[in-house]
């Protein structure tokens, strides 16, 4: 129980316990509207486009606040989602090579930026390369500070534009005919991606960020067919991996936050595929069998 | 120039042109559809028919033309005019049920933030009820037959209450039961002053379903009453000709 205990007395137990939950929410809630439009790799492109925003920010400003850091990723994560959507619709290559491109591209340029910085005899720079696999032993208050407002931005979107973000992904030619902007309002959903994505660069790094995206809102969609329960369940499901995976990290010296997430995570969407009381595959072979006994013909 | 009645039409499109990376899917389509009646629209695969309502409806962007409802510029007011997209535009697996889909025809009428409450769902049950689906509103989407999917789709449009539909392809894979549903439905909003422009492919029972028909093959070869227009001529232009438009 002493674990249980230092959860909230524990000064960095406690940060690692609020920021993994705070990011399991927010990135839990935000993957369900990226998997159902189909834009889970989209996630991973904008977190590793993020890399070379933290140096860049971190080269300009010379400070490593996380609010710097967070808006240097987050401007560049922005940029590389226009990079993508524009090389998707002026040329020929498709979005998927488009994404392939910006990624790579981007995460190249940070892994160079990086390298100079490491480099450049700055006993200040120190901890920049957490970002890549993350490390949740260093989230500060004021980390959990500036995650928990970030994301509270994004959820109060969610919860204010649920049905306009839920017609869009379900029936966006509709939503077009019914008045609603659906270009703006895609940019705004990819937006608030950024957003999840950016708080979770300190705890997960930018190679793993699309798992925390994809996975919880994947593992969810096994337990329900409706879109409510589905984003509830994914912010669950997405904040006890990341607690379990971050508290792991922590306790066990070397193992990299992110990876350990990342194995919490898989356990949970294995699980879910096979279980999920909706689309499970042990439910849906009993429903199989259920229909032939009733329908023996 | 137009034999069309005076009255105001509730679509007026001249010279509408679309291209989609260069190549022409609309060609020059002047087209009048008058208030109150079922119009079809046929052509061969490729005629841009969906293209033409899409355009009608702002989706798709023209290069050229002009696009009047009841006389007004597409935009000014988006709950005059209601949309059944094509069944396969949609992923069924999203995770919704019926009702909830139905009560997506309420949204515009809700306005920004608002959420459906206790009305918009009795409302949407009723539109449920009046294709035969209140049976399946909790039902899950991927759960229903292509032809239960179909009338869903049917149901969240009249739960719009507009003046003027567009459906593109209703009739496309139905089983017997829903095409009559939908027969009825549009014979229903015809007689309650409604428009509706359909995007059809059963040329046989168009005599039968339709009082008016547009012929469209990238451009439009005719349109009017079934009984003036529908003649085995303008379908051979229809159907025969397509090397012809290739040339301009």
């Amino acid at each position: 129980m002493s674990l249980v205990r230092d959860l909230f007395t524990d000064y960095t137990l406690r940060n690692v316990a609020l920021g993994s939950v705070v990011l399991g929410i927010v990135s839990g809630v935000l993957g369900c509207f990226a998997v159902l439009r189909r834009q889970g790799l989209m996630g991973d492109a904008l977190a590793h486009a993020a890399l070379p925003g933290v140096c860049l920010a971190y080269m300009i400003t010379g400070s490593k606040s996380s609010l710097t850091l967070i808006i240097g990723a987050g401007i560049a994560g922005w940029i590389g989602m226009l990079a993508i959507l524009a090389i998707g619709r002026r040329t020929k290559i498709d979005q998927g090579s488009a994404l392939g491109i910006v990624l790579t591209v981007f995460f190249g340029l940070g892994v160079v930026l990086l390298t100079v910085i490491q480099k450049g005899n700055d006993p200040n720079q120190a901890g920049l390369d957490k970002f890549l696999f993350g490390q949740a032993a260093a989230l500060t208050a004021e980390h959990v500070t500036t995650m928990s407002t970030i994301g509270g931005i994004g959820l109060l979107f969610v919860a204010l534009l649920f049905k306009e973000f839920k017609v869009l992904s379900f029936d966006p030619e509709f939503a077009g005919t019914i008045g609603l902007p659906v270009a703006s309002l895609g940019k705004l959903l990819t937006g608030l991606l950024v957003l999840a994505i950016v708080i979770g660069l300190n705890t997960v790094g930018v190679i793993l960020m699309s798992a925390m995206l994809i996975a919880p809102a994947s593992a969810a969609r096994q337990w329900t067919h409706s879109l409510g329960r589905m984003v509830l369940y994914s912010a669950v499901i997405g904040s006890a991996s990341g607690l379990t995976g971050a508290i792991w990290s922590v306790l066990v010296p070397g193992i990299p936050t992110g990876p350990a997430i990342v194995i919490c995570l898989g356990i949970a969407v294995a699980v879910s595929l096979i279980l999920g009381s909706a689309q499970g595959l042990a439910w849906q072979s009993r429903r199989r069998k259920a229909r032939r006994l009733e329908d023996p013909a | 120039m137009s034999q069309e009645p005076v009255a105001m039409p509730a679509v007026f499109v001249r010279d509408l042109t679309v291209a989609y990376d260069e190549k022409p899917v609309l060609w020059d389509v002047d087209l009048d559809i008058p208030s109150g009646t079922l119009t079809a629209i046929v052509g061969p695969n490729g005629a841009g028919k969906s293209t033409l309502i899409k355009s009608i409806l702002g989706l798709v962007h023209a290069a050229a033309g002009t696009v009047r409802i009841f006389g007004e510029p597409h935009g000014r007011d988006h709950k005059v005019v209601g949309y059944v997209p094509q069944r396969g535009s949609v992923d069924w697996d999203f995770p919704t049920d019926a009702l909830d889909v139905v009560t997506m025809g309420l949204y515009g009428e809700l306005g920004w933030i608002r959420r459906p409450g206790r009305k918009e769902r009795n409302r949407a049950l009723e539109c449920l009820d009046q294709v035969g689906m209140a049976d399946f509103a909790r039902r899950q989407i991927s759960q229903l037959s292509g032809g239960q999917q179909q009338r869903v789709f049917l149901a969240r449009a009249l739960a719009q209450d507009a003046r003027l539909y567009f459906m593109d392809e209703p009739f496309a894979g139905v089983d017997a039961t829903t095409e009559v549903a939908i027969v009825d439905i549009l014979k229903s909003l015809r007689s309650q002053g409604k428009t509706v422009v359909v995007v059809h492919h059963d040329l046989e029972t168009v005599p039968t379903y339709f009082d008016r028909v547009a012929l469209l093959n990238v451009r439009l070869m005719a349109s009017g009453p079934v009984s003036d227009v529908f003649t085995p001529e303008h379908l051979q232009k229809t159907y025969g000709g397509k090397i012809a438009f290739l040339k301009s």
